[in-house]
């Protein structure tokens, strides 16, 4: 059942209504084991293959708790800035699903492991800092196949198969504080946070944060309220955000279906709504009776946690350079300006750039050859820059040999064409294709003579002192020998050859 | 030896019998089977019995004794297991049609360390369902009966393990105490039963009925059986985050030495009165003066907070067994019904668990579900809890005082099947005196102190000692029972008659 | 045990619980009772909860509540693998299985 929403447009919205977001995002844990037992928290295709009876929650079963994701939590705590706390416990969420063995969950409620901490991004050339409620850990549920339906969704299917292999995995929920005061630039905002989020936690070695494997989760709230009340409005949260874009447009439509029940004098009903990928759309969830209470209580079969001190200093002196301060960093290193490191960033060129300079080429020249060239083939074949199958060591090495003057600029671009279509390294490509510059005299003078041979009313301008015609002749070396001449010693000597006397 | 006097021999006389080869571990076994054979149509204790793996772990033993190799201490003992421990070559249905039939992937830890010590499980103990109750009578698959009056109860949940001990069927049995359903049923049946500190023994495999309070225990004739088996049943379990990392505290050291002088023995003021029966009061008066004619100190002690354990107790028990059950749904294993094609899984869970479960498990279910809601919580199962401090701390200060203290073990004896089933109210009274041992985790133990005098059905003298100190009640207990056995002049169980008249007779 | 019921409140000023009540708690505990079984626990329920409604007499400012009975904190393990049961062992039990997977009716409602 799809519902067509009336939409206020994106602009006329935002100049009437204040925007508050808040995002709620789970993060799958890179440990080796689930959560509470030893199964592989790593799996192929087989389903019920890395299960036991504690992910199974068969009768009698008892949860241990994995002392690594513990670590991992209480360090992306610290990366976000938060307190660790020195007591804490695991609760249980009690609802019952196919796809949760205990039909509980066993979470945090009331005592999270991480509290009150910020995360600062940057959006254009504006710092904003998102506040983190808390960071707690929980259970993964097991998945389900829908199976009957037209959509392979719930809605019309005969029945379900239910695979428990992610059931107990570890996962991260990260909360942010309400966030006011982004105006228009809410979705971005949003956007941004996601981001820098996943950027950090991939810095910090705990996940492998793809949203699209959904080792990533994101659940986004948005309110709105109109301009100068100062009041917030009702939130509604929608799940199904499975990419940074969706994030943004989510907000973005959130905001406009908004605005258009409040124009009419409606009310915002609080519901958890699903994305469409499809449409950039939001529909409701299906409507429950009546709220859910989850009746927490704290789990009994664990005893609580309470990181020492000692342990948390530990942890802290063990984090690596988050992204911040790495391209804080490296923006004073390269002596770049915001804009300039912000652009890198929108490209997703930084850490190729980065990689690229650590493998010897200058910023400058790594830059200029990740943003322009290799920028425009990655637009052309449609794929992500990372996606290009060159690697920073190799495009340094080509930065190298233009810098030496092997390659002038022109075969460069030639050598990047042959690594780009898999002919093998840069210098292979240069032997293989014969790239090289040609700054050998001999051959340079032969083709030099054919030149001045050829455009006998240039080479006598260049005889009568008019230098600049030399270009001309310069150009016709570079014909002659197929581009590969060195183009400033080809110039060195035609002048010699036609100077005057 | 004949089969009789298998049967009619302690854990400790048949592990000593075996290791030192005048019986086999076969025949013993097999003396045993027969005793089943022989009564348990008319006590229910059992409800699985399983020859074959009875007789293949016994061939094991025998097999390890002729090669020379060591043998625990309980090797060749034969044993009845509660149906609330995973066996992975048994059914386990905790005496629920849920799990009827349920076969476990997995054993407990419990079970392990039994069959690695040679323990020969004989079979699967009947039990109140889901160990909600202290009769048996929630079991699903019929009662047991007392083998004292086969008319009467043999007190629950481990009422199944308690009466197989009784009949002679086995002298060891495992039981689990939440409420008191090791000790109340012990102390019915005229047997030694014990709960170990919390944590003392491993729950890993234990289908769960409250998370905070399940603590499984042994169940024996004699003390110093008790002591044997929960050596051999304890200790750490890294699979059970609440399980001590401590040594077994020294139980059988003190089963053996038994002497009680100089101890300072505390009677609880609030565990007596109005709803115990006199016959139980005066045994229990007895077995305190006999504690001070061997020389213990005996005082009162006052723990006020005691006459709100069973509030407190049926508030959290309740509250954490809905959690536990929620898991029973159909959807993985066990009973499933309704599932026609058209009804949704919501439906068919409904279902299921109507079918599945029993009155009391439902009502438990609801109430805790009740406690726990929004709204609620505080004022209950937040309440309960505080409650239970406040009982712990009563422990605190009274062991101050106190080395051990004393209290009988439930109000009344037996009491004829069917008189209490239809009264919830009146069903949980019997474990007015285990409960706070329950909430605080502290050691208890119930001995037999004498017949009733009104009745002539077995009475239970409960000894509770501080957390960790678990030994000390064994060394009362053991205290104790010598001199009432010596007084007496045969064993206690010499006495049940419930069983003298010839298979068939209807008294069921 | 009469069905018979209090009116009014009791000394704690707690109402009888009702069918009704007794209804919704079955729904969240997914138990399937008719009429006369919501009536019949209606009854039992009412005078249970008003005997554990005792723990409220208690004086209990500022007392802690307790969860676990012994003190014991941070109890883990590593993260090292253990071999896992496998597929058919975990489906050996099922109700009904598809495709190595638990199959259930359909669910209603959306996570």
């Amino acid at each position: 059942m799809t519902e067509t929403a009336t939409l206020v447009p994106y602009d006329e919205a935002i100049s009437r209504y204040e925007p508050v977001i808040g995002l709620e995002t789970h993060v799958e844990l890179g440990t080796q084991t689930k959560m509470f037992c030893g199964s592989p928290a790593s799996f192929g295709a087989d389903p019920n293959a890395s299960v036991c009876p504690v992910c199974l929650g068969l009768p009698g079963s008892l949860p241990v708790i994995n002392r690594t994701a513990i670590e991992y939590a209480i360090r992306i705590g610290l990366a976000l800035n938060c307190s660790i706390a020195s007591w804490c416990r695991f609760a249980r969420k009690n609802y019952f699903y196919p796809d949760m063995p205990k039909n509980f969950q066993i979470s945090q409620y009331d005592e999270p492991l991480c509290t009150d901490g910020w995360l600062d991004i940057t959006v254009g050339d504006e710092q904003v800092r998102i506040g983190i409620e808390r960071v707690h850990l929980e259970e993964d549920t097991g998945k389900s196949l829908h199976v009957g339906g037209a959509t392979g969704r719930i809605h019309g299917a005969d029945y379900s198969l239910v695979d428990y292999n992610r059931a107990g995995i570890p996962l991260v929920e990260v909360v942010t504080k309400p966030v006011p005061g982004t105006g228009a630039l809410a979705p971005v905002v949003a956007r941004a946070y996601v981001t820098e989020l996943r950027d950090l936690l991939r810095a910090l070695g705990v996940s492998d944060v793809r949203m699209e494997e959904g080792s990533l989760r994101c659940d986004v709230n948005t309110s709105i309220a109109p301009r100068g009340t100062g009041t917030w409005g009702t939130r509604t949260e929608t799940k199904n955000v499975n990419s940074l874009r969706s994030v943004e447009r989510s907000v973005r439509f959130e905001i406009e279906r908004q605005a258009a029940v409040l124009d009419t004098g409606g009310r915002v009903v609080q519901e958890t709504r699903h994305f469409h990928e499809e449409n950039g759309s939001t529909t409701p969830g299906r409507s429950k009776e009546e709220a859910q209470d989850y009746r927490y209580f704290p789990e009994p079969d664990l005893v609580p946690l309470a990181p020492s001190r000692e342990w948390v200093e530990e942890l802290r002196a063990s984090l690596p350079e988050l992204p911040a301060a790495r391209r804080a960093r490296l923006q004073e290193e390269w002596s770049l300006s915001g804009l300039d490191m912000a652009a890198l960033g929108n490209a997703g060129a930084l850490d190729l750039v980065a990689d690229t300079v650590a493998a010897g080429a200058g910023p400058a020249e790594a830059r200029n050859w990740w943003l322009q060239e290799l920028s425009r083939r990655a637009n052309e074949s449609g794929v992500e820059l990372t996606a290009l199958p060159v690697t920073p060591a190799q495009v340094a090495r080509v930065a190298a040999l233009v810098a030496s003057g092997e390659l002038n600029d022109r075969l460069a671009r030639q050598v990047l064409d042959g690594v780009l279509a898999g002919e093998g390294s840069p210098d292979e490509v240069v032997a293989a294709r014969g790239l090289a510059v040609v700054s050998d005299d001999s051959a340079l003078l032969a083709a030099v003579d054919k030149a001045i041979a050829a455009n006998a009313d240039i080479a006598d301008k260049v005889r009568s002192g008019k230098t600049a015609a030399a270009g001309a002749l310069v150009g016709a070396v570079m014909r002659e020998t197929g581009g590969r001449a060195d183009a400033s010693r080809a110039r060195e000597l035609i002048l010699e050859r036609l100077a005057p006397g | 030896m004949a089969d009789t006097e298998l049967t009619r021999m302690t854990a400790a006389e048949l592990a000593a019998a075996v290791a030192g080869g005048e019986t086999s571990a076969v025949d013993v076994a097999r003396a045993h089977l027969d005793r089943i054979d022989a009564v348990d149509e008319r006590v229910r204790a059992f409800l699985h019995v399983a020859p074959e793996a009875a007789l293949a772990a016994a061939r094991a033993v025998d097999d390890r004794r002729a090669a020379g190799e060591p043998l625990g201490p309980l090797a060749g003992v034969p044993l009845a297991l509660k149906d609330v421990f995973t066996t992975t070559d048994m059914p386990t249905t905790c005496g629920s049609r849920i799990l009827e039939g349920w076969r476990p992937p997995y054993d407990a830890t419990i079970t392990r360390r039994l069959r690695e010590g040679g323990v020969v499980i004989l079979g699967k103990a009947n039990m109140d369902e889901f160990a909600m109750g202290s009769s048996t009578e929630n079991s699903a698959f019929g009662p047991s009966h007392n083998p004292w009056d086969l008319n009467r109860v043999p007190g629950g949940s481990s009422g199944g393990s308690s009466a197989a001990v009784t009949a002679f069927e086995a002298p060891l049995g495992i039981g689990t105490d939440t409420g008191g359903s090791i000790r109340q049923p012990a102390s019915v049946c005229g047997i030694v039963g014990a709960k170990p500190t919390y944590g003392g023994s491993s729950r890993y495999g234990v289908v769960a009925f409250a998370s905070s309070l399940d603590t499984p225990g042994p169940l024996a004739r004699t003390v110093l059986d008790a002591a044997l088996l929960h050596q051999v049943m304890s200790g750490h379990d890294p699979c059970d985050s609440t399980s001590i990392d401590a040594p077994v505290p020294p139980v059988v050291a003190a089963a053996r030495q038994a002497d009680v002088s100089g101890l300072r023995v505390g009677v609880v003021s609030e565990l007596s009165g109005e709803g115990y029966q006199p016959g139980v009061l005066a045994r229990f008066g007895e077995a305190v003066e006999l504690l001070e004619s061997l020389g213990a100190k005996v005082t009162e002690v006052s723990c006020p907070h005691f006459s709100y354990g069973l509030s407190a107790y049926y508030l959290i028990a309740p509250s954490e067994c809905s959690s536990n059950l929620a898991r029973f749904d159909g959807m993985r294993y066990g009973l499933r019904v309704g599932d026609d094609g058209t009804r949704s899984a919501e439906e068919v869970m409904a279902l299921t668990r109507a079918a599945g479960f029993g009155a009391e498990v439902k009502r438990r279910i609801m109430l805790g579900t009740y406690a726990l809601s929004s709204g609620y919580y505080d004022a209950y199962y937040g309440k309960a809890q505080q409650v239970r401090t406040l009982i712990i701390r009563d422990f605190e200060a009274a062991f101050e005082q106190v080395d051990v203290l004393v209290s009988p073990s439930t109000p009344t004896t037996a009491f004829p099947i069917g008189e209490r089933v239809d009264d919830p109210l009146a069903m949980y009274l019997a474990d007015l005196c285990t409960i706070p041992s329950d909430l605080a985790g502290n050691a208890a133990l119930s001995v037999p102190c004498g017949l009733a005098p009104d009745d002539g059905l077995p009475v239970g003298l409960q000894i509770m000692a501080p957390v960790l100190a678990d030994d000390r009640m064994y060394r009362v207990g053991a205290a104790v029972e010598a001199a009432l056995d010596q007084r007496r002049g045969h064993p206690l169980l010499d006495d049940a008659k419930g069983l003298d008249h010839p298979k068939g007779s209807s008294d069921d | 045990m009469e069905s018979a019921r209090r009116c009014g409140v009791d000394s704690l000023g707690r109402m009888p619980i009702t069918s009704d009540e007794v209804a919704h708690l079955a729904r969240l505990s997914r138990l399937a009772l008719n009429e006369q079984e919501l009536e019949h626990f209606a009854g039992q329920l009412d005078v249970i909860i008003a005997a554990v409604a005792r723990v409220q007499e208690v004086a209990a400012e500022g007392i802690p509540p307790t969860t676990h009975a012994l003190p014991i904190s941070n109890v883990f393990r590593d993260d090292v693998i253990v071999p896992p049961i496998g597929a058919d062992a975990a489906l050996d039990q099922a109700p009904a299985a598809e495709q190595e997977r638990f199959r259930v009716p359909r669910i209603l409602a959306e996570d």
